[in-house]
C-alpha cells in the first residue's frame, strides 16, 4: 500500500531581480533572473513500512526532495500526497503545511535545536499544541521518549547545550516521534556524527523503525550508511533520479553509469591503498545545466544522442534506470521499440 | 631516511574557563618525505590542534607547552618569529577544510598565488605568474591560464580546494599540513583530489600529514596512520597493519562500527558512551569508561608497547610485534 | 564546535569539549566577566548611585525644588556652598528662584531616568515587532517596513524628535512618543538583522515543519534568540534618550521649567553664562554627561562580554 506519493514533481528556484537589476537589464537589454532547476519530473512511490534512501552528490536535489516531502517547500509543479491527501499548499505567498504525520529529522543537531528551549518542551510543544496529549501527561510522555531514545528521562529539564551531538540528535528523533508520524525525512541525519556516534545513532534508527513500523525517506551522500538502513535507494543526479532499485539489486549490479562510477569512487575501508577509481570532470551547475542527458559529460559512454536527448526512467534488468544504453543506445535517431 | 617532519612530545594546553585542559598531550610521530601519515581521529581528539600546533597557529587561551617539531632537522619551536614565518609556506604549508580559509575573495586566484611566490622569492611578477601555473597543472587544473584570472568564487569547492593545494605546492614544502581537505566535498570530488594527493606526495617527495576522522579515506590514502583520543595518539603504525590488525580497543572499535563491513540491517557494533570532554578526563587510560577490555589496572597511565605497531593500552587486541 | 580561525594565515584553534553549564552558573560567569573591567563597575556603581538619588529625591534632598511654598526669592543665586534661609548649605547654589540646585538636578535626574527608560523599553517593544515581522515574512513587507527604517535612519533622530514635539506639544507623554518614533528604528535594524540569521537556521525550520503556528515561532523560538543584542542596543539608546530629551528641552521645545529635567536646568541655566553665575549651567551638565557616559560603558562592557569572540 503506497503511502507517500510524488508525482510529476519539479521545484524551480528563481531569483528574480530587484528594482536597481530590473533598471539595469532595461538598459542592459538582458534579464539578470536566475532559474535554478533543482527538481525536475520526480515519481516516487513509497509503501508503508519502507526505508527509501535518496543518494547523490551536492545540487542534485535530494534535500529539496527532503523539504518537499516534509512540507516546508511546495513543488513548482507536480503534487505529494501521503494516504492520498496533500502535504501542503501555498496561502498568502507562504507554506502551509497540512498534515503532522510527516517529520523531519535534519542533519546538524546543533542547529536544529532551539537553543533557550529546554528540551523537554522543545519535544512536547508540538503534540501540545496539536491535542496530541494533555497538559497532565506531558510530563510522562517526554520521559518515555527520552528512555526510548536512549536518554534519562530526567534530561528534560536540561538545554541542548548541555548535550554531545549524539545525544542531541536523539533529542531531534524524540521530537519527530512526538508527533507519531508515519513517514519520517532523515537529511544527512548521521552525517554530522562522529564515527562512533553515528553507529549508536543507526542502530537507533533500525530499532526503532522495526518496532514502530516506520515509514522513511533516508537522504544520504554515504553509500555504506545507506545500504545498511534502507530497502529500495534511489540515485540523484542534478535534479532527477536516474536509477531507483532495490538496495542489494543496486549494490550489487549498479546499472547507470553514474551509479556505477559513484561506487567506484568512493574510498572504501580494508580495501587497501587508492582502491577507487575517480569520476572525471566537475559537477555540472544547477543553474546551467549540460543538455540531454546530464551526466553526459563525465560519461564514458556518452554518444551523440545523449547530448540530444534527455533519457526516461525505464524498467532495467534491476529496478528502473534513466539512461540511454537500457533503451536503444547511444547512436541518434535509434529508438527502442 | 630522515624523516621530513619529526614532531617530539608536542604538548598543546588551552586555559579555559572549566580549567585546563590539555589539547594535546604528548605526540610524537614522524614522517618520512614522500609519504602520508593519517591523523585519525573524531571531535574533540586533539587531531586539529595537533596540525595548528605544528606549525605554532595556536593564540590566547592556548599555549605549546612542551616539545619539538622538526622540520628537515631545524626545531620550528626555536625559532624567532621572523624566521617561523619564513619557514611557513616555505618549507610547512597547511590546506583547511574550507579553502576560502587561504583565498582571498576579491583578488584574482593568479595574483594571490604569485603573491604567495613572491613573499618568499625575489622574482619577477611575471616568473610568479608562470610558477601558479606550473603549479595548478601539477594538481590537475585543466585550462590553468584561464583559471589564473578567475575570482575564488568563480571556482567549484573542489576547484578552490585544487588551488589551496597548489598554493601549498608553490615552494615545494618538505611538509604539508592537510586538515579535513575533503571533508566538505562531494564524494565524487574527493575521490579526484585524494588520487592527485597520492599521486603529488610520490612525484614531489612532499610528506603530508593528513587530519580526518574518515578512516575509509586514510585507510586509502594513507602509509601510516596515528589514531588520536581525548588528546593523545593511542596507536600508530603502517596503514595495513593499523586497520589490518588494529592493537588498541578504540581503533577496533572504530573500524567495527563502519557499515561497510557488516550485513545489511543488522545492529552495528558500537562503542557505548559519548567522546570524552577534555576538562575531566577519567585518571589512567581516557578510554577506559567506554572499553570493553578495561579492568582496574586502566585506572593507571596506560605504557606504551610494541615499537613497530606500538599502542598507548594495558590490555592491547595483539601482543606486541617483536 | 569548529575550529575557529581568522583569515590570512594566523589561526587558533580551541578545544571542542566545552564544559557543561547551567543557565545559574552562566548567569555567574557573566558576572565575573563583567567584573573583569574596573571601568564598568565603577560605571555601574555611579549609576545605581545616581538612580537611588534621583528616585529617592523626595527623602534625600533638603526641599522639594518645585513646591513654590518651599522657595524663597531672598535665596536667589546663592553661590555653591552659601548656607541659605532654610539653614542647610546649598552644595550646589541656586538658582533665579532660590531653588536649591542639588535638589532640582536630583528631580531632574528622575524625570531624565524615567523619560529614558519608557522611551527605551516602548522603542525596544516596537522596534522588536516591526523587526520581528520584517524578518519572518519576508517579500514586500519587509521590503515595505525595512525602507521606511532606513529612510529613518538615514536622517538624524533630534530632527525628528523636533519636527514630532512640535506637533505634539510639550509634556513627558509627548516627548516619549516623540522619541520612540525617532528611536525604534535602531531596534527595528538589529533585530530584523539578527531574525533572519536566525531565521534560516534548522531550529526555526524544525519549528515550522512540525508544523507550529507562527505565533509560537515567533514567540518561543525566533523572539528568545534575537533578544541577546538587543540589551547592548536598549542600554545605549536609553542613553541617547536621556541626552535628546536634554536637548529637546534645552531648545525650549521639551519640558518647561516647571516639570524639571536636566536639560531644562542647564537650558535656564544658559541664560546667565555670560554673567559669573555658571555653577547654573556647569553641574546639571555634568551630572548629564556622567550619566550618559557611565550608561555608554556599561553597555560596552556588556556587549563585550556578550560576543562570543570573547568568551573563553
Amino acid at each position: 500500500m503506497t503511502l507517500l506519493s510524488v508525482s510529476g514533481v519539479s521545484k524551480r528556484f528563481s531569483r528574480k531581480p530587484g528594482i536597481l537589476g530590473r533598471a539595469l537589464d532595461r538598459i542592459t537589454g538582458e534579464s539578470s533572473a536566475q532559474t535554478v532547476h533543482a527538481l525536475t519530473g520526480i515519481d516516487i512511490a513509497v509503501p508503508r513500512g519502507e526505508v527509501l534512501g535518496l543518494v547523490g552528490e551536492s545540487g542534485c536535489g535530494k534535500s529539496t526532495l527532503g523539504r518537499i516531502v516534509s512540507g516546508i517547500y511546495t513543488p513548482s509543479d507536480g503534487s505529494v500526497t501521503l494516504n492520498g491527501k496533500p502535504v501542503a499548499r501555498m496561502r498568502g505567498g507562504n507554506v502551509q503545511k497540512l498534515t503532522t504525520a510527516v517529520q523531519m529529522i535534519h542533519q546538524d543537531p546543533f542547529a536544529s535545536l532551539d537553543p533557550r528551549m529546554k528540551v523537554g518542551e522543545t519535544i512536547s510543544e508540538g503534540p501540545r499544541l496539536h491535542g496530541l496529549w494533555s497538559a497532565s501527561e506531558a510530563q510522562g510522555k517526554v520521559r518515555d521518549l527520552l528512555e526510548q531514545v536512549g536518554l534519562e528521562g530526567a534530561y528534560a529539564n536540561r538545554l541542548p547545550h548541555q548535550f554531545s551531538g549524539g545525544q542531541r540528535q536523539r533529542i531531534a528523533i524524540a521530537r519527530a516521534l512526538a508527533m507519531e508520524p508515519e513517514l519520517l525525512v532523515l537529511d544527512e541525519a548521521v552525517a554530522s556524527l562522529d564515527v562512533s556516534i553515528q553507529a549508536q545513532v543507526l542502530n537507533l534508527f533500525m530499532e526503532l523503525r522495526q518496532r514502530l513500523n516506520l515509514t522513511a525517506l533516508f537522504i544520504s551522500h554515504d553509500l555504506s550508511v545507506v545500504r545498511h538502513v534502507c530497502d529500495r535507494v534511489a540515485i540523484m543526479y542534478l535534479g532527477r533520479v536516474v536509477e531507483l532499485a532495490s538496495a542489494a539489486d543496486l549494490y550489487d549490479a549498479p546499472q547507470h553509469p553514474y551509479t556505477k562510477a559513484l561506487f567506484a569512487s568512493v574510498p572504501t575501508l580494508g580495501t587497501g591503498r587508492a582502491a577507487f577509481q575517480p569520476i572525471e570532470g566537475e559537477i555540472p551547475s544547477p543553474l546551467d545545466p549540460p543538455p540531454g542527458c546530464a551526466f553526459h559529460p563525465r560519461c564514458p559512454f556518452a554518444g551523440p544522442r545523449c547530448r540530444a536527448e534527455v533519457p526516461a526512467l525505464k524498467p532495467a534488468p534491476t529496478g528502473v534506470v534513466a539512461c540511454h544504453l537500457n533503451d536503444g543506445g547511444t547512436e541518434l535517431g535509434k529508438t527502442a521499440a | 631516511m630522515n624523516a621530513a617532519l619529526d614532531v617530539r612530545g608536542l604538548t598543546t594546553r588551552f586555559d579555559t574557563r572549566g580549567g585546563m585542559v590539555t589539547a594535546v598531550n604528548d605526540v610524537s610521530f614522524a614522517v618520512e618525505p614522500g609519504r602520508i601519515m593519517g591523523l585519525v581521529g573524531e571531535s574533540g581528539s586533539g587531531k586539529s590542534v595537533t596540525g595548528f600546533s605544528i606549525l605554532g597557529l595556536i593564540d590566547a587561551p592556548g599555549e605549546i607547552s612542551a616539545g619539538q617539531v622538526l622540520v628537515d632537522g631545524t626545531d620550528l619551536r626555536t625559532l624567532a618569529p621572523d624566521a617561523l614565518r619564513r619557514m611557513r609556506g616555505r618549507r610547512v604549508a597547511m590546506v583547511f577544510q574550507d579553502p576560502m580559509m587561504t583565498l582571498n575573495p576579491v583578488l584574482r586566484v593568479g595574483d594571490q598565488m604569485a603573491m604567495a611566490v613572491r613573499v618568499h622569492d625575489n622574482v619577477s611578477k611575471r616568473a610568479a605568474w608562470d610558477r601558479a601555473r606550473a603549479a595548478l597543472d601539477t594538481v590537475g587544473i585543466p585550462a590553468a591560464a584561464e583559471r589564473l584570472r578567475a575570482y575564488p568564487h568563480q571556482l567549484s569547492g573542489g576547484m578552490r580546494q585544487r588551488v589551496a593545494i597548489a598554493t601549498a605546492l608553490l615552494h615545494r614544502p618538505s611538509v604539508i599540513i592537510a586538515d579535513e581537505p575533503t571533508t566538505a566535498l562531494d564524494v565524487s570530488i574527493q575521490g579526484q583530489i585524494l588520487a592527485e594527493v597520492r599521486r603529488l606526495a610520490d612525484e614531489t617527495g612532499t610528506a603530508i600529514v593528513w587530519v580526518t576522522h574518515d578512516l575509509a579515506v586514510v585507510s586509502s590514502l594513507a602509509d601510516d596512520i596515528c589514531v588520536m583520543y581525548a588528546g593523545r595518539i593511542v596507536e600508530s603504525g603502517t596503514a595495513e597493519q593499523v586497520i589490518g590488525a588494529p592493537r588498541h580497543p578504540y581503533t577496533r572499535g572504530l573500524i567495527d562500527s563502519v557499515p561497510s563491513l557488516h550485513p545489511p540491517g543488522q545492529p552495528l557494533p558500537q562503542i557505548p558512551g559519548s567522546t570524552p570532554q577534555l576538562v575531566n578526563l577519567p585518571s589512567g587510560c581516557p578510554f577506559r569508561p567506554r572499553c570493553p577490555r578495561a579492568t582496574e589496572i586502566c585506572a593507571t597511565d596506560p605504557p606504551l608497547s610494541g615499537t613497530d605497531h606500538p599502542a598507548l593500552c594495558h590490555h592491547p587486541l595483539t601482543e606486541a610485534p617483536a | 564546535m569548529p575550529d575557529t580561525l581568522t583569515p590570512g594565515g594566523t589561526a587558533s584553534a580551541t578545544p571542542s569539549a566545552a564544559p557543561t553549564r547551567t543557565r545559574a552558573s552562566r548567569l555567574r560567569d557573566f558576572w565575573s566577566d563583567f567584573g573583569r573591567s574596573p571601568v564598568a563597575l565603577v560605571s555601574l556603581a555611579v549609576i545605581a548611585v545616581l538612580a537611588f538619588v534621583s528616585f529617592g529625591a523626595p527623602w534625600v534632598t533638603p526641599q522639594d525644588p518645585y513646591d513654590m511654598a518651599n522657595l524663597d526669592w531672598m535665596d536667589a543665586f546663592l553661590r555653591p556652598g552659601t548656607v541659605g534661609s532654610g539653614g542647610y548649605t546649598h552644595w550646589l547654589g541656586t538658582d533665579n528662584a532660590g531653588r536649591d540646585m542639588l535638589s532640582a538636578i536630583f528631580y531632574g535626574l528622575r524625570t531624565s531616568f524615567v523619560i529614558g527608560l519608557s522611551a527605551g523599553a516602548l522603542a525596544l517593544m516596537v522596534g522588536i515587532t516591526v523587526g520581528l515581522t520584517a524578518a519572518y515574512f519576508g517579500g514586500r513587507t519587509e521590503a515595505l517596513l525595512m525602507r521606511i527604517v532606513d529612510l529613518q535612519l538615514s536622517m538624524p533622530a533630534i530632527l525628528l524628535a523636533l519636527v514630532l514635539v512640535a506637533m505634539l506639544g510639550q509634556g513627558v507623554a509627548q516627548i516619549i512618543l516623540a522619541l520612540v518614533v525617532a528611536q525604534y528604528a535602531y531596534f527595528a535594524r538589529t533585530t530584523h538583522g539578527t531574525a533572519t540569521v536566525e531565521r534560516g537556521k534548522d531550529y526555526i525550520e524544525a519549528a515550522r515543519s512540525t508544523p507550529l503556528p507562527t505565533w509560537r515561532v515567533l514567540l518561543r523560538h525566533l523572539l528568545p534568540n534575537v533578544l541577546p543584542p538587543l540589551i547592548v542596543v536598549a542600554t545605549v539608546q536609553v542613553a541617547a534618550a536621556i541626552a535628546l530629551e536634554a536637548t529637546l528641552s534645552f531648545l525650549g521645545v521639551g519640558l518647561p521649567l516647571t516639570e524639571p529635567s536636566l536639560g531644562s536646568l542647564i537650558s535656564n541655566g544658559f541664560k546667565y553664562i555670560h554673567t559669573d553665575r555658571t555653577w547654573l549651567s556647569i553641574y546639571p551638565g555634568l551630572f548629564l554627561m556622567v550619566t550618559v557616559v557611565a550608561i555608554n560603558l556599561v553597555g560596552d562592557r556588556v556587549r563585550h562580554v556578550l560576543d562570543p569572540r570573547n568568551q573563553r
